[in-house]
């Protein structure tokens, strides 16, 4: 067993599949921070709100007033850096840090996706990333390489192959299977689409999405594996993906899974795309003329560094099943939901409203979350207990400095799961500035009185 | 590889094509364009025409009321005002178009008056209706001040318009609201009837700024803004520490009409969420049809069910309360608050249940969802 794992690890291949990774990637990612800036996000999701709701744990990453705009900057020119292979090292971590900080800012615009590249990003960091078709190839021979060790390139496949996998163990539940929710809710909003359209309202019609969804999405990564499927496989991953932009407004991420999973490929189609994109810039020859193989060495820098990729591996294959340490429905409290490639899997919505009682003048305040939240924060804190807490803990402080001696906050909150009718969310009885964030079971989140069955 | 690249071509490009162009109206789809012409023709314009003509009423009272001050002219006067007022009840849900303009809702029915604002622009004769400012100077509470609220009975009411030194401008100040009134109501259905009803069905798509979208959200706002929060939960002391304010009444100084105006302006949300057609008793295409059309069923039961079995409960509820608010919120102010709990139930359904199954977005939220 040790034996072979070493066989493995010592293992090569050609290094173009992990410099076309390096490429995409960077370029995608460049793409996607100039769009986030066009659209005005940056202003408005990280400068404008006058509350931000942290992570627990990270508290103190906050958006920076005006130097925002800088650190979207440094993301963007270090995603660059990445896609060309210049400096590589110091751009892949500046880009995780960066990127990192960004997402930890505020959860209000917490994605699946965004955490993937977090977690791309940070395995890149000890990958040769630019041993081939790199501006550091290029200056410097001695980091080029023709060959590196497998693990790198396969490492990859693997952590797609995870996102896609436990995205279709969460679907194995009774509601998306047996009842197709959340699609039988969403699906219908998209009735007016042509050829398609006509049948987006019909039950069996939305059963098919569901169980094909979650067929694809536990198959797609052996599909791909396999030579004799893979090319049909990555059809159908255009399909899929492609059909879900139409379907839903998830932003450049379906392109991003489109292009990522063309890693799949062998390394012939890797330097095919490789060799044009140098013919078109007319970038030198020698850019894809390397002859040297990395060996992966065991010594000990080496050996804590795949210490620290396998750690890091096993720790996401665990840390999506936390949710099963807590009780009562996952859906319905949360806890443990994010971080696990939960991806399109429900439909919730929140109607949360909040009292600051003042008991020494014996009266209350009805607060207008209008005053504090933007309209996308209200949205998402409405059916989050985590944001709910948070959100209680600003009122506190701000209606203290407002002249309510240690204020009592209440909230009345009504959530509605995935087509049932909307019930109380949160025991209104509870002071929530007296409750505190923890990893333990928020025991104010009223019973579901439901179950969902599955993972 | 090649063959590879090419076909991913082309399926972005058929993809991309399709989700475009549009056009044809698959037989399973819910026909909003049918809704939206049942809105428009048979809801919407015949609201703001009954509401037009019984503004014109008003300002006709109020013309025979300067040229002769006497009782029996204020009392046609009062009359039509509360006409008139109901008949606002009806219109103030579709703030969309010239309405939003023109402010229609906040310069009909901005509550409560400023007294002494009114007072002031009697005084100097100086000011213009339009501006921001004057919203709570003008609309229905301030003919409620001018005609019920400048003395303790008519006679001495009826003095500011007879020996009063200022007579002359209080009949002009009540000449002038009721004309602003006239020609708000005026300019919006003008609108309507010229390009605004073809704009407003043509705009049959489910994107934010979509009709369907916007009545929509409108019909919720109404409800939780105007209804739950404007005529129950600030008059009964809800959002301001526990103290009462039974003078935020709508109506306050004719005061024995807040439950008529509550009900009616509920009876406006109910028919309109059940499509009802504006002065008789047809329904058509409406937010109970597309509900029942997505199939949203809640506990067994559809939701459009359990929407007007809520409304069912909030008009009883409203038939504990007191004609006057003023007088409710006095003798038993925790029925004004049960009335208002009985109402946030039905704003959670529209707001929360009904929007998501119809997949509408509360305001304007963008960014990418997962």
């Amino acid at each position: 067993m040790a034996i072979s794992i070493r066989k493995y690890l010592a293992s090569g291949c050609d290094a173009a599949t992990l410099a076309f990774f390096r490429l995409a990637f960077g370029f995608m990612m460049l793409g996607g921070l100039i769009r986030f800036a066009a659209y005005g996000w940056i202003e408005k999701f990280y400068i404008k709100p006058v509350f931000h709701f942290t992570y627990y744990g990270f508290e103190w990453v906050k958006p920076l007033g005006d130097w925002t705009y800088l650190l979207f900057a440094v993301c963007a020119v270090s995603a660059f850096m990445v896609a060309i292979g210049f400096k590589y090292r110091l751009a892949i971590v500046t880009f995780f840090l960066t990127f990192t900080y960004i997402e930890l800012m505020d959860k209000t615009t917490y994605l699946n996706h965004y955490y993937f590249v977090s977690v791309v990003s940070f395995i890149m960091i000890f990958l040769p990333a630019n041993a081939f078709f790199s501006v550091d190839a290029h200056r410097n021979q001695k980091l080029a390489f023709s060959r590196i060790p497998r693990w790198t390139t396969d490492i990859l496949k693997l952590l797609l192959g995870i996102v896609y996998f436990y995205a279709g163990l969460a679907k194995l539940n009774s509601d998306w299977l047996l009842h197709a929710m959340p699609l039988k809710i969403w699906l219908p909003g998209n009735m007016d689409l042509p050829l398609i359209g006509t049948w987006l309202n019909q039950n069996w019609m939305q059963y098919a999405f569901c169980w094909i969804g979650a067929a694809y999405d536990l198959t797609i990564p052996f599909l791909l594996l396999n030579r004799k499927t893979r090319f049909w496989a990555f059809l159908l991953v255009i399909v899929f993906h492609i059909l879900t932009k139409i379907l839903f407004p998830i932003g450049i991420f379906p392109y991003i899974m489109i292009v990522a999973t063309l890693i799949f490929f062998g390394p012939s189609f890797h330097r095919g795309v490789l060799g044009y994109i140098r013919s078109i810039f007319r970038l030198p020859h020698s850019l894809l003329i390397m002859t040297k193989e990395k060996v992966q060495t065991f010594d000990l820098p080496n050996v804590m560094k795949l210490n620290i990729v396998i750690a890091f591996v096993v720790f996401q294959l665990f840390f999506p099943f936390r949710y099963l340490l807590y009780p009562d429905e996952l859906f319905w409290t949360e806890e443990g939901f994010r971080f696990s490639w939960r991806v399109m899997l429900m439909e919730k919505a929140g109607y949360t409203e909040f009292r600051v009682v003042d008991e020494a003048r014996n009266a209350v305040v009805h607060v207008d979350n209008h005053e504090f939240l933007t309209a996308f924060q209200e949205k998402q804190m409405a059916f989050q207990p985590d944001f709910i807490l948070e959100y209680a803990h600003f009122l506190h402080d701000e209606f203290e400095k407002r002249g309510i001696q240690d204020p009592k906050v209440f909230c009345t909150s009504y959530v509605a799961l995935n087509g049932r009718l909307s019930q109380p969310y949160i025991d209104p009885k509870v002071d929530l500035s007296k409750q505190y964030e923890s990893f333990r079971h928020k025991t104010w989140i009223l019973l579901f009185n439901d179950e969902i069955y599955g993972f | 590889m090649r063959k590879i690249l090419l076909f991913a071509f082309f399926a972005l490009v058929a993809f991309g094509c399709s989700s475009s162009d549009g056009g044809d109206n698959p037989s399973d789809t819910f026909d909003r364009s049918a809704m939206l012409t049942h809105w428009a023709d048979n809801i919407i314009i015949p609201s703001y025409e009954n509401y037009q003509a019984k503004v014109n009423t008003l300002a006709t009272a109020a013309a025979a009321f300067n040229a002769n001050p006497s009782q029996l002219n204020l009392e046609t006067l009062r009359a039509s005002w509360l006409d008139g007022y109901k008949a606002f009840q009806y219109v103030m849900l579709y703030d969309i178009g010239k309405a939003q303009d023109l402010n229609l809702k906040l310069s009909g029915n901005t509550y409560p008056a400023s007294a002494t604002g009114i007072e002031a622009n009697i005084a100097s004769g100086n000011y213009n209706l339009t501006t921001f400012s004057q919203f709570d100077k003008q609309g229905f509470p301030a003919v409620d001040y001018l005609i019920n609220g400048l003395g303790n009975n008519d006679p001495e009411i009826l003095a500011f318009y007879t020996t009063n030194a200022n007579a002359v401008k209080y009949k002009q100040y009540l000449t002038d609201v009721t004309t602003r009134l006239k020609t708000v109501i005026d300019a919006v259905v003008a609108d309507w009837n010229g390009g605004f009803r073809d704009s407003f069905v043509a705009s049959n798509g489910n994107s934010v700024s979509s009709s369907t979208n916007k009545i929509t959200n409108l019909f919720v706002k109404t409800l939780e803004k105007d209804i739950r929060y404007g005529k129950l939960g600030i008059p009964s002391g809800l959002f301001s520490n526990g103290t009462t304010f039974p003078e935020k009444v709508e109506a306050y100084y004719k005061n024995d009409i807040s439950r008529n105006l509550l009900n009616e302006s509920l009876h406006a949300e109910q028919d309109f969420f059940n499509g009802k057609s504006f002065g008789n008793a047809t329904t058509g295409p409406g937010l109970k049809t597309y509900l029942d059309h997505v199939n949203a069923v809640r506990n067994g039961q559809n939701l459009s069910t359990i929407i007007n079995n809520q409304f069912t409960a909030v008009f009883e509820a409203n038939t504990t309360l007191d004609e006057s608010f003023s007088e409710q919120i006095f003798s038993d102010n925790t029925k004004m608050i049960n009335a208002y709990n009985v109402l946030q139930q039905q704003v959670v359904y529209v707001k929360l249940d009904m929007l998501q199954a119809l997949n509408i977005t509360i305001d304007y939220v963008d960014g990418d969802g997962d």
